[in-house]
């Protein structure tokens, strides 16, 4: 992948794929560190199963599904020092609080570090695939954050749908507004 | 500075188009949108067609959608157009240019644009 934004992309479809209702993407930044961190209330993976998703060849079709996102994403994050967390709670284990969580944790000047790129567009991608679920984006750097919560924005907007187009053109203004402060 | 209250003014706006767009959508876009898709460049593909799409004044007639893995990875970005009738065309290795030339004239002017279709590779 040429931007960490199209892994996150790339990882929050799993999310929606596997039902959840709420996906928090949250990145937080330092002058050294940058750590991704796509947590679902989806349906979770079993211990198995989530063994055996960071391998690019473990591909039988109940996990077909995760197929080389996750590895890329391993990948991507190990070659610059870090490392990638999966934890995951299926409904049986949780019933509460099932779902997944993906961390992953960059080393932003080691010189094989792939750059964020275009994260607005990201999540205005995911947001107008996904109407009817709900995402809250956080960016923290320096003390600063960018956020998004499409919870907030729905119960704004009551019937119109979030996937209208003059409403993503405003979540991508209102984003791009905020990471000019950022 | 964005607020809360422009959105408010888009839901009063849109809430009395709302009705008028339901079952007019003829035409289905549909942009290949797992690891491999992403990976060839399929998120600025889908956005050049959203963008084309309105500038050209067709959503209402069109709409744009997303897919996972259809088996042609190797073709990525791959973009399906289905249309009345069940005809289906299937545009390979897409770019954001290739998207607005499909809009302009396979959408808007009816005409395949057979060179960027699987069938040319």
């Amino acid at each position: 992948m040429k931007e960490l934004s199209l892994n996150v992309l790339d990882i929050t479809e799993n999310s929606v794929k596997a039902g959840a209702t709420l996906t928090e993407i949250s990145i937080t930044e330092t002058d050294t560190e940058l750590i991704i961190s796509i947590k679902d209330n989806g349906c979770g993976m079993s211990e198995e199963i989530l063994m055996s998703v960071t391998d690019p060849f473990y591909t039988t079709r109940t996990t077909r599904r995760v197929g080389l996102g996750i590895p890329l994403f391993k990948l991507a994050a190990e070659m610059t020092g870090g490392r990638l967390e999966i934890k995951s709670r299926t409904k049986d284990m949780d019933p509460e609080g099932h779902g997944t969580a993906v961390t992953a944790y960059f080393f932003k000047n080691h010189i094989d570090f792939t750059p964020l790129g275009d994260i607005v567009s990201t999540l205005t991608t995911l947001i107008r695939g996904h109407a009817e679920v709900d995402f809250l984006f956080t960016h923290e750097k320096d003390g600063r954050c960018v956020t998004l919560d499409t919870r907030e924005l729905r119960a704004m907007l009551e019937d119109v749908p979030l996937d209208t187009y003059e409403v993503i053109k405003w979540i991508e203004g209102y984003l791009e507004e905020q990471y000019d402060n950022l | 500075m964005k607020s809360l209250a422009e959105l408010q003014a888009i839901k009063d706006k849109m809430k009395s188009k709302v009705v008028l767009r339901e079952g007019t959508n003829e035409i289905r876009v549909v942009v290949g949108m797992a690891t491999c898709g992403i990976a060839a460049g399929a998120r600025p593909v889908l956005n050049a067609f959203v963008e084309a799409v309105n500038e050209a004044g067709l959503a209402g007639e069109v709409t744009v959608s997303q897919t996972g893995c259809i088996g042609i990875c190797q073709y990525e970005p791959v973009v399906e157009v289905f249309e009345a009738g069940n005809k289906k065309t299937t545009y390979v290795k897409m770019t954001p240019e290739k998207a607005k030339t499909v809009v302009e004239k396979h959408l808007k002017g009816g005409k395949v644009v057979a060179e960027f279709t699987i069938e040319s590779k």
